[in-house]
């Protein structure tokens, strides 16, 4: 294959816009891929025009775009998230469809198909779960171990925004060319320029990079932020939990993001310079690839579902008002999982044909990891034993999931049995097991996570009946669509088939379409929920901002929180530091003395280097050489001459920190404390009655 | 600023040795292939230990990691990526030279 | 926990008076730390990829053809002494030494650091006229990988001695601009540590199982 032969921009031309496609040959498959361009544009437009209708440019440049407060920049992570959400989730709506039509009776082509599950996975996993994790981390891990920000807040604006321009690489190959058909593992030599020569893997690979180095550095970000920013006294046994898992979470990004790195970067090499890596001849080996793309995909679950585990440990104590059952075991069973997630990758290709000693090596191994996950799953149970339960929304994702997690966890130990691997793999059978564990495990976590902090963030509370209505419909979408996969799985459906021949299949597919359509309407009902939510948030004020008895740091400063996060670093002397402090009545304490609070100042890095990565991604997938080389130096220059500027810091005065927090003390001492039983009533404004009973 | 001083030419003769040894290892480790040919049974093996003091050398002398309470979080966390490093190239070479063996590839 | 007064790493405990100086280094000197960990996987892998394509000649030029020891021997004599020589501008630095001094070792390295990377290049262009490119074969392809990789990081670490150079003459010896000497110091180091297994395991291994 040659790249030289291009023009000035490239191969790009008009044939690579799908308007071509449906003039030339209009049927239903280029009607649907114009109709995803379509509101691809159409969303552009309508945003550019609300903001310049509202006249909301400077505001949105000024407080968020510059913004490196912790805060926002996981307020900015989750809402990307969400959008990246809802087109994951109609994809798979669409793919539902097509095997739904029956045998030979779908909509799409072949091609489209293959796009539809290739752009589904990597979305789901690198543009929902990934920044949807670090998003909810972003915003309160700071909060929990009373730090005024993360490590390295201008590298956390830039980890922003490469995962974002990354993102957008997916929302452009909608409109301009194709995105890859090799699925989100992109497999060679199918990937490789002798099979694949157009732009799909193009765009693919340099999605994958680049949100790989703003994961990379977020990951680093976070270690060291839990390392070395805790507050004074909270030593690592009093971490709460779910700083535990995030700081393992971050370990598995920091040695796991690295093989994904290699892989993509060799194929890049392979399909651009002609290298012979993964290809089918001269002594390339497409066997490196699966093993170096699992070195990262193991760990990365586990990366994904551990921040999980922490939101329900937090969850569960909470709501159970009780402090968390088996801390010790919780930790030991976290760092194992982390530990042993590097040592069973190669589950992911039993079949690819290496001796039955390495596959059972690999299989025990696999099966070790539900040691650890049954102590957490025992100890949640525990924390709810006997606990005074409040069945909330984050609650009832925390038992729903409680449930369902563990029929998906049990699925994938039939799995690591390398024998029973070998008559199910590449079936829907092990599509059910992975959305069992990734939708009750991951998003359930991450919309109870949602619910549970997002009075911390805006100041008032979520609709509940909406809440209730969402987690229901997530559920029952869930069991509707994933269930009958298992059972068509066992009967031999492979996965990522467009069509099939077996007419005995096609009543489970019709059962899998009502629940993705389910599925819809829950995507639906959280969009209402916070519409609902926004439009009565006068009833759901939390100002004084303990809505839920909560028992960790975030919850003892004001909803939403001073940019500086805490007006006086706390002491810290417990576990559940803020839940003793209102047992013995210590909450809420009037500070001596005040002092100014430095910040980091807003900064435009973060953009540029959005923008530019975003332009470099474009020009190299469509071969425009001289676009590349110039982003690439103005991407050096950038940073280096950010690294210039010298004012970097901004100082608040101590008058102003005592002004704002008198003020608010004053509130707290205004309010009435309400008890448990009128959690989710107006006369709930963030102040809690302790539960004196539960403590016994 | 005498202790300053003092200081400063403690730090620098630890470069100083650092230096000294990582450059007799690495003549010894020339010499040696030179010497006896590379082909010559057991002087890979040497050549890998050589390769192996000069790295702890160059980690004691150069990047300060050592067992003094100051750097041990940095110990800890050397070991650590060193035992993920090793399951990782140990595991690749482990199922990548099996996969070989078995399909003929004439690999290692 | 608090740290022991003496050096934890080369260059922090800049005085009693940068306290809150030494606190901020001291986390970025750890992030970096977790960074260069990062980046040594990446180099882990290709050292793997290496082991696992010895083999795969296919029909082209193999390490006996291809590598010349004496420019690698010459090549690790530069690295090795420009790793002294950075740590020497860092403590000259540090310790406030004349202006010349600094300037001095941070010339020197600059000096060295090239040096080594027209060496590499030259290595290169020699293999290339003996057939040994990248295309040729899997083997090529993993050498390619993973040389030039470090190479390219050696590049990186001159630019970045080059940029360090300008801040110190524009903006003066400001604990920060110090601080990242340090991470430089650290940065060239580790390359330095990639090199003795570049050295062990690409040259040595390619030519003892080539």
């Amino acid at each position: 294959m040659t790249t030289s032969a291009t023009g000035f921009f490239g191969r790009l031309n008009l044939d690579a816009l799908p308007i071509t496609g449906l003039i030339q040959n209009p049927n239903a498959n280029e009607i649907v891929a114009n109709t995803a361009a379509a509101v691809v544009i159409v969303g552009v437009v309508v945003v550019v025009g609300l903001l310049s209708w509202f006249r909301l440019w400077t505001p949105l440049w000024r407080d968020w775009l510059t913004s490196v407060d912790h805060k926002k920049i996981g307020i900015m992570y989750v809402v990307f998230a969400i959008v990246m959400l809802a087109r994951g989730v109609l994809e798979g709506v669409v793919m539902r469809a097509q095997q739904a039509a029956g045998p030979g009776d779908g909509f799409l082509e072949a091609e489209h198909f293959a796009e539809l599950f290739s752009t589904h996975g990597t979305i789901m996993i690198f543009f929902v779960a990934v920044p949807f994790v670090f998003g909810i981390a972003n915003y309160v891990v700071p909060l929990m171990i009373g730090a005024r920000d993360v490590a390295f807040p201008r590298l956390n604006q830039i980890s922003l925004g490469l995962t974002v321009s990354a993102g957008m690489m997916l929302m452009v190959s909608l409109v301009v060319g194709r995105f890859s058909t090799g699925g989100w593992t992109a497999y060679p030599p199918y990937t490789g320029a002798a099979f694949n020569p157009g732009v799909g893997p193009d765009y693919w690979i340099w999605a994958i990079v680049v949100s790989g180095i703003g994961t990379t550095l977020t990951g680093i970000n976070f270690a060291v932020t839990i390392y070395k920013l805790r507050a004074p006294g909270m030593t690592f046994m009093r971490l709460p939990m779910y700083c535990w898992t995030i700081i393992c979470s971050s370990i598995l990004i920091v040695f796991a993001m690295p093989p994904l790195g290699v892989a993509a970067l060799m194929l890049a090499a392979d399909r651009y310079l002609d290298f012979h890596f993964f290809t089918n001849d001269l002594g390339g080996n497409m066997m490196n690839y699966a093993n170096l793309f699992w070195l990262f995909g193991h760990p990365e679950v586990y990366l994904l579902v551990l921040p999980a585990y922490g939101i329900y440990s937090e969850v569960f104590a909470t709501f159970s008002a009780k402090r968390l059952y088996g801390y010790n075991s919780l930790v030991i069973a976290t760092m194992s999982i982390a530990v042993l997630s590097f040592t069973v990758w190669l589950h992911h290709f039993f079949t690819m044909g290496q001796s039955a000693l390495i596959n059972a090596v690999f299989g025990i191994a696999t099966m070790l990891i539900a040691i650890p996950t049954g102590v957490k799953v025992y100890d949640w149970m525990a924390t709810l034993w006997r606990g005074r339960i409040r069945f909330s929304v984050p609650m009832l994702y925390g038992l729903s999931f409680l449930m369902l997690f563990v029929i998906g966890g049990l699925s994938g130990v039939i799995l690591a049995n390398p024998t029973v691997d070998y008559q199910v793999h590449n079936t829907l059978f092990l599509v059910a097991h992975f959305h069992n564990v990734l939708l009750p495990g991951v998003l359930f976590g991450l919309l109870a996570a949602y619910n549970y902090w997002f009075p911390k963030a805006f100041g008032f509370r979520l609709s509940e009946f909406w809440g209730r209505v969402s987690v229901c419909l997530w559920t029952g979408g869930f069991l509707l669509t994933f269930m009958p996969l298992y059972f068509v799985g066992l009967m031999g459906m492979p996965r990522r088939s467009f069509s099939y021949d077996d007419p005995s299949f096609r009543p489970f597919m019709i059962v899998a379409i009502i629940g993705a359509l389910v599925i819809t309407c829950a995507l639906f009902s959280v969009l209402i929920q916070l519409w609902v939510s926004i439009r009565d948030r006068d009833q759901s004020r939390v100002p004084v901002g303990d809505p839920w008895d909560g028992r960790t740091l975030e919850w003892s400063i004001p909803s939403p929180p001073p940019p500086y996060n805490f007006a006086i670093i706390p002491q810290v002397t417990d576990r559940d530091e803020f839940a003793e402090a209102k047992e013995k009545g210590a909450a809420y304490p009037t500070p001596d003395a005040y002092e100014d609070i430095e910040l980091p100042r807003n900064t435009g890095i973060g953009f540029a280097l959005c923008v530019l990565s975003g332009v470099w991604m474009f020009a190299l997938v469509w071969w425009i050489w001289w676009l590349a080389a110039v982003m690439t130096v103005l991407m050096i220059l950038a940073v280096i001459v950010w690294t210039f500027d010298d004012s970097t810091e901004l100082t608040i005065p101590a008058e102003e920190v005592r002004k704002d927090h008198e003020a608010w003390l004053a509130l707290v001492h205004s309010e009435t404390a309400v008890d448990r039983d009128f959690e989710t009533s107006p006369e709930n404004r963030g102040l809690a009655r302790p539960d004196l009973e539960a403590f016994t | 600023m005498d202790k300053r001083s003092e200081m400063h030419r403690r730090e620098r003769r630890r470069y100083v040795i650092g230096y000294g040894g990582s450059l007799l290892l690495t003549l010894t480790t020339f010499a040696v292939a030179y010497l006896f040919g590379i082909e010559t049974p057991g002087v890979y093996l040497t050549i890998g230990l050589l390769g192996l003091a000069q790295l702890v050398l160059q980690l004691v002398y150069f990047l300060h990691i050592d067992r003094r309470r100051s750097s041990r979080e940095d110990l800890h966390l050397v070991l650590f990526s060193t035992m993920v490093l090793l399951i990782m190239i140990l595991g690749t070479i482990w199922v990548l030279g099996n996969l070989a063996m078995r399909m003929h590839m004439h690999v290692m | 926990m608090k740290r022991a007064p003496t050096h934890s790493y080369p260059g922090i405990n800049l005085g009693e008076r940068h306290a809150s100086a030494d606190k901020a280094a001291e986390v970025v000197t750890f992030g970096f730390w977790v960074f260069l960990m990062s980046d040594l996987v990446y180099f882990g892998l290709m050292f793997a990829i290496y082991i696992t394509m010895i083999d795969a000649q296919a029909g082209g030029p193999g390490p006996h053809e291809l590598f010349d020891l004496k420019s690698i021997f010459a090549q690790t004599l530069i690295l090795l002494t420009s790793s002294l020589t950075v740590g020497l501008a860092m403590l000259a630095l540090k310790y406030n030494l004349p202006r010349g001094r600094i300037v001095l070792w941070f010339g020197v390295t600059l000096v060295l650091g090239i040096s080594f990377l027209v060496l590499e290049v030259r290595d290169f262009m020699a293999m290339a006229e003996k057939g040994g490119i990248p295309q040729r074969s899997g083997f090529l392809s993993a050498f390619f990988g993973l040389v030039p990789l470090h190479g390219l990081h050696v590049a990186a670490g001159c630019l970045w001695l080059i940029v360090l150079g300008i801040q110190l003459r524009v903006k003066g010896m400001t604990d920060v601009v110090i601080s990242r000497v340090v991470r430089l110091a650290l940065f060239w180091h580790f390359l330095d540590l990639i090199w003795i297994g570049i050295i062990t395991i690409v040259y040595f291994g390619g030519l003892t199982y080539g």
